[in-house]
């Protein structure tokens, strides 16, 4: 049915170029105008599935309508009440109908309204107890208004009458619509729905070259594709790795969380009162609880230096334990595994080509985890990511360490360095590293570097005009304003939202 | 506040570096109040110095700033007073010469800080087990069978070191000469403390920056005079300064530069390279040539520092494992899989019984003190964070396919550190299916893209190397 209302527009906009009102049309298998509103609801729908085709265009306009309510309903069937009183009694001379009559002949409501509308329209008259007809014949203006409103929707007689009638609460007002067609850009008389894919068949039975084509809409979204993704903080990482094997960087082997108290801090020049070794900063282990002993006589010298100096230092002068020095623990950093490869580096044994062995000069680099026993917060965790890079060579200085930073920073897009005095243990000079963070209109610490104490390198047996330079950041810090994440479990550890994962972009720096 | 204002002025070079004196008493040094030390006390707190300031005017403000002072001290270099404790005296209330002994606390009696009452040792352990600002430092003698003790020669006790002073002795806004005594387990910060106290206080005294010593007579018979604030001759290089920094100056001016860091120092009149320096008894940072070459550097300001590039010539290198590793993430994220990052510490019950697995203790690495019950141990497998990240997803849409490739930790006796890390990789399906087939899928082709055959088993000789899967019991 549908369809056929869609020709039947086509085919008339075809004729006539233009419906002026969608009224007139005789829709199929019927025999009048389409006047109706149940008849406009069934062309608006076609109007629409054209329009979607830009096959026509309409334009929508609002009548006001009529129909009846129940009551007036009856009325057009049996009659106004007033008539069917005229109706139920005789003339004059004829038999007498009382009032109480009346009531059973009509009805008690017909009657009692009929009666007050026939007398006042001197169709009845009353004698005695008696109803009588006052005049032979009548005309039901009242039903024949009721059956002019089902055909045509109002009255001729206009709008007094009609409020008449409203007011007898007859009829109730209706808005309807009705159109006028025209033809659109696309307009054609076939119907045929147009294609919303070319497919194979229709490449193989040519009906592509006869098809219309429903048009792209290029508002939507196309269909996401279904794939993996790699961490954005290991994105981040690799961005890292590839920033220090650009500059000629060595990968150091870092896979040792358990180091002893004696790598992770005695060698490092770090006292063994300094809080940083607290219970409460750092993660000791229960088992197994003490190292092996490292290398006897590197841990002398390691030893002597924090006692009573050496090497052209005074030294801590503070008690030594031996025991602290063997406790295990989490790395709290990981330049415990730098101080064992330089260490390595010192004890080098010598090779081919008359390679003596011993010192030469390297950049090594690292990016692994490392763990606080500190409480936990929206950005601290107990275990985080350090970046690390060691550069040593003989005779280099701290402006070398300040080009290098200019260096390795500029290829993350960060160019306006400062430097500020800090402390290490393990570092003198120390320098933390500020950029101009162009959003927050501030500097921003990005960074820790500093030149290896002779404490630290000499005792395991570099030259003395050997420098090293070593620098570091964490990895989550520039990840989470790289993404705009303000919580760190966002980020790493099991809370973090696997669809934010698959989200997170790539990172360019 | 006073130090950092001179400090900047020194650097400003608009004053130079006050010294700060010994004077002796009127008599001479047979006339220092004298402090004879007991034997016993080697016993629990061993090392002892003092000091006198004499004639000081206090203010409400430097008062404040002398007991902040001390505080500070005791909670950073006295590591919570357990290597060195302060305390400071009226010394017009008491009568020299001192003694610094150590006795049984019930044999101790005395009216402690802000106290009505007198207590014996034993008395004030439990009465200040309830106030917490002094409980915490109960236990650094509670235990001992004496404790250590200072009093003047009428038995009047000037403090119970490390707990508390007497009432008697307080000092107040009209105290005028003050003793200062120091008890210690560490000799070196002893000295450093003691300097410190003395340094930053002396200007309040009525011949500014002078402070009078103290004679020790100690259990052998032998003496010596605290404080010791005389400064420490050092050299510094100026080649050597110059190849640490980058710079290229004179002897001359690197001692003008130290001089703005209140060091003393002037070129060797033998020695065009060489500076001499004293390092005077406020610097105990000092320890090494390097220290005075930060100052120097410090003075000159890093970001004066020309910025050259080490010359030094290396080639890259990564580490076989990482490029390994990459390899199994990037395929796996090409096969539509996600990489997580769950932590590495664990609970006991997620590493074992929530994996059905028995702790035998020989594998796993347990922490001693953690802050959270989240952290008891250190992960043996990658399953239980995956498995934690699947239960945190709920909301995604299933399948759920997720990966990791990290370290895990065991117990290794051969190695020196009793432990090592093996890198692992796993995945994870969740799916409304088990899907076994589909993880083994992936893993057969991560097999593949590393070129390692499929075989029967090991016993078939063809294959030289390959894998294959069995049941395992558990």
């Amino acid at each position: 049915m549908a369809e056929a209302i869609q020709q039947l527009i086509l085919d008339t906009l075809e004729k006539n170029e233009v419906i002026e009102d969608s009224r007139e049309l005789i829709l199929p298998g019927e025999a009048s105008p389409a006047v109706t509103q149940d008849a406009q609801s069934a062309i608006i729908a076609a109007l629409n599935s054209l329009l979607s085709r830009n096959m026509v265009s309409y334009e929508a306009h609002e009548i006001l309508s009529y129909c009846l309510t129940p009551e007036g309903e009856q009325i057009a069937e049996q009659g106004s009440h007033e008539a069917r009183v005229w109706a139920a009694l005789s003339e004059k001379g004829g038999n007498p109908v009382s009032i109480k009559d009346l009531k059973t002949k009509v009805g008690d409501e017909s009657a009692k309204i009929g009666q007050g509308r026939a007398f006042k329209s001197g169709w009845i008259m009353k004698d005695g107890e008696n109803l009588y007809k006052a005049v032979p014949a009548i005309k039901d203006i009242t039903q024949e208004e009721m059956k002019e409103v089902v055909a045509t929707g109002t009255l001729q007689a206009g709008e007094r009458a009609l409020a008449e009638l409203r007011k007898r609460k007859l009829i109730i007002q209706k808005k309807g619509q009705w159109y006028s067609v025209a033809k659109g850009p696309e307009f054609t008389t076939s119907t045929a729905k147009p294609e919303t894919d070319l497919t194979a068949d229709m490449i193989t039975s040519g009906s592509w070259k006869t098809s219309t084509y429903k048009k792209y809409n290029f508002d939507a979204e196309g269909i996401p594709p279904n794939g993996g993704a790699l961490h954005p903080l290991l994105k981040v990482r690799e961005e890292f790795r590839n920033i220090f094997l650009e500059m000629g960087f060595a990968e150091m082997p870092t896979s040792q969380f358990v180091e002893s108290g004696f790598w992770n801090f005695d060698t490092l020049f770090v006292p063994q009162q300094h809080p940083a070794r607290d219970l409460q900063d750092t993660f000791y282990i229960s088992d197994p609880a003490i190292s092996k002993p490292p290398p006897k006589d590197y841990y002398d010298r390691v030893s002597q230096v924090h006692t009573v100096g050496g090497f052209g230092s005074t030294g801590y002068r503070a008690p030594w334990s031996d025991e602290d020095s063997r406790k295990l623990l989490l790395r709290t950093h990981t330049t415990a595994r730098s101080a064992y490869m330089l260490y390595k580096l010192a004890t080098r044994p010598g090779g081919l080509n008359g390679d003596k062995g011993g010192f030469k000069p390297v950049k090594m680099f690292s990016i692994d985890r490392v763990f606080r026993n500190e409480a936990t917060d929206a950005t601290h965790l107990a275990e985080f990511h350090q970046v690390e890079g060691v550069v040593a060579d003989k005779g280099i200085t701290l402006g070398d360490l300040i080009g290098f930073m200019q260096t390795f920073f500029s290829k993350m897009g960060i160019t306006n360095l400062r430097f500020k005095p800090a402390y290490n243990p393990y570092t003198e000079p120390s320098l933390e590293i500020f950029a101009f963070h162009p959003m927050l209109n501030k500097w921003v610490e990005i960074g820790n570097s500093g030149m290896f104490r002779p404490e630290m390198l000499e005792p395991m047996g570099l030259p003395r005009d050997v420098h090293a330079l070593g620098w570091g950041l964490s990895l989550e810090r520039p990840t989470m304003i790289r993404y705009g994440i303000s919580n760190i479990r966002t980020l790493v550890g099991h809370k973090v939202s696997i669809e934010g994962v698959e989200k997170s972009a790539a990172v360019r720096f | 506040m006073t130090c950092i204002a001179r400090a900047l002025r020194v650097f400003l070079n608009l004053e130079t570096c006050p010294q700060v004196k010994l004077v002796l008493p009127a008599g001479g040094e047979k006339d220092l109040l004298t402090c004879h030390i007991a034997s016993e006390t080697a016993k629990i707190r061993p090392y002892t110095a003092a000091a006198i300031l004499r004639n000081v005017r206090f203010t409400q403000s430097n008062y404040d700033s002398f007991i902040e002072l001390q505080d500070k001290l005791h909670q950073n270099i006295c590591r919570k007073r357990q290597l060195v404790s302060i305390g400071t005296h009226d010394l017009d209330t008491l009568k020299p010469p001192f003694r610094y002994e150590a006795r049984s606390p019930t044999n101790i009696n005395f009216i402690p800080l802000n106290k009505q009452k007198s207590y014996n040792g034993q008395e004030l352990m439990t009465a200040y087990e309830s106030e917490k600002h002094l409980a915490r430092y109960l236990h650094l003698i509670r235990d001992s069978p004496v404790y250590p003790v200072w009093y003047d020669s009428n038995e009047q006790v000037l403090s119970l070191p490390p707990i508390i002073n007497s009432e008697h002795s307080k000092i107040n806004l009209n105290t005028r000469n003050i003793f200062i005594e120091l008890t210690a387990l560490d000799e070196t910060k002893l000295a450093i403390v003691l300097n410190i106290v003395c340094i930053m206080f002396a200007e309040y005294c009525e011949v500014p920056f002078t402070v009078e010593p103290v004679r020790l007579v100690w259990p052998d018979g032998k003496e010596t005079i605290t404080p010791d604030l005389s400064s420490r001759a050092m050299t510094a290089s100026a080649e050597y300064i110059n190849s640490c920094t980058g710079v290229s100056l004179s002897a001359l001016e690197i001692s003008d530069l130290l001089k703005r860091m209140t060091l003393e120092a002037q070129p060797s009149s033998s020695n065009p390279d060489e500076i001499l320096v004293q390092v005077p008894a406020w610097r105990p940072d000092i320890l090494h040539e390097c220290d005075i070459m930060e100052d120097a550097a410090i003075a000159y300001g890093f970001n004066n520092l020309p910025k050259t590039f080490p010359t030094t010539n290396t080639v890259a290198q990564q580490l076989p494992v990482s490029k390994l590793c990459d390899v199994v993430r990037r395929e796996w994220a090409y096969a539509g899989w996600v990489e997580v990052l769950p932590l590495i510490l664990c609970s006991h019950d997620e590493n074992f019984a929530w994996m059905n697995r028995k702790d035998d203790c020989t594998q796993v690495v347990k922490l001693a003190n953690p802050k959270s019950q989240e952290y008891q141990v250190v992960r043996t497998s990658l399953l239980p964070g995956l498995l934690k990240t699947v239960r945190e997803n709920k909301a995604h849409p299933l399948p759920i396919k997720v990966f990791e490739t990290s370290d895990i930790v065991i117990k290794d006796s051969t190695a020196e550190r009793e432990t090592r890390n093996i890198r692992h990789a796993a995945a994870v399906w969740c799916n409304k299916t088990a899907g076994f087939e589909v993880v083994h899928g992936l893993f057969d082709r991560i097999m593949a893209m590393l070129e390692v055959p499929r075989i029967a088993d090991e016993k078939k000789e063809s294959a030289k190397f390959g894998y294959y899967l069995r049941e395992i019991d558990g």
